[in-house]
């Protein structure tokens, strides 16, 4: 068994397009309710959320998010995984500073997203694609 | 499509989104408002953000370019209605909403620019002055 304790099997959200950025924070909250997060915590989950999966849409070209339950026997938490087939991050450490952008946007959604969760993985490769994997724990 | 509506209440546009809105939604709202402005030469936007669960960088960058188009347009923007969890995520998140100005209800942001108005009124004059200096020969 995991660190995390039981996971409930995922809830799966295709992103292929701006409906489905809308769609996975919906999908977020309502399992984020469910988890009975504190209505600051879902806040900060379903904005991570949003954040990541723009950047899935948007610079990984589309891919997926997985939204799980976690129980590690004193807590419940949810985790999301989002995972794309595109470029990948040449510079992760780069990708991951305040303010930096390769698009056009504010720089604030890898860095932003890290700071409102709990848990924040990131894997990628370069031509291959990038997973990031977010938990947020109930308190 | 759908598109967010654009009420003209006197001297003010009010601008209230009840929807969690997609990307193009918002920027869709950024050009209604800016010809709205145009059209109407109202001077003040409130935007009221009551219906809304999150902020996210994107939106939060929205409504900081519709501040400043409305400024380049001679109008003001006024954010409210700005939920606390909203606020402390925005904080954690980084993001600083500038040039945004903000006011905790459509009531208080009403005041805020009747207050703007009624200074500008105040001014007219010595603007005017100015203008009829600058003409004579």
């Amino acid at each position: 068994m995991s660190a995390a304790g039981d996971v409930e099997a995922a809830a799966v959200q295709a992103i292929s397009g701006d409906e489905d950025v809308v769609r996975v924070r919906q999908l977020v909250r309502t399992a984020a309710v469910a988890a009975k997060l504190s209505l600051v915590d879902q806040t900060k989950l379903v904005t991570a959320a949003s954040e990541l999966a723009r950047n899935t849409l948007v610079y990984g070209g589309g891919g997926k998010a997985e939204v799980s339950h976690l129980d590690n026997g004193a807590r419940r938490g949810i985790r999301i995984v989002f995972s794309d087939s595109g470029p990948g991050i040449p510079d992760v450490e780069l990708a991951l500073t305040d303010g930096y952008t390769s698009g056009g946007g504010l720089g604030l959604g890898l860095s932003g997203a890290r700071r409102l969760v709990d848990e924040f993985e990131l894997e990628t490769a370069v031509g291959v694609g990038t997973t990031v994997s977010v938990t947020k724990w109930a308190r | 499509m759908d598109r967010v509506p654009i009420l003209k209440i006197g001297p003010v546009l009010l601008v209230s989104i009840q929807v969690d809105m997609q990307d193009q939604m918002a920027l869709a709202l950024q050009e209604d408002l800016g010809q709205r402005i145009v059209d109407t030469g109202c001077r003040g936007v409130i935007i009221d953000i009551t219906g809304l669960d999150i902020v996210d960088s994107f939106v939060g960058r929205t409504l900081s370019t519709i501040a400043s188009i409305s400024r380049v347009l001679d109008a003001e923007t006024i954010v409210v209605g700005m939920r606390p969890a909203v606020a402390i995520t925005l904080v954690e998140l980084g993001l600083s909403l500038n040039g945004i100005r903000t006011a905790l209800n459509v009531e208080r942001g009403m005041e805020l620019l009747a207050r703007r108005a009624d200074e500008d009124d105040f001014a007219e004059p010595d603007f005017v002055d100015e203008h009829e200096i600058s003409k004579s020969p």
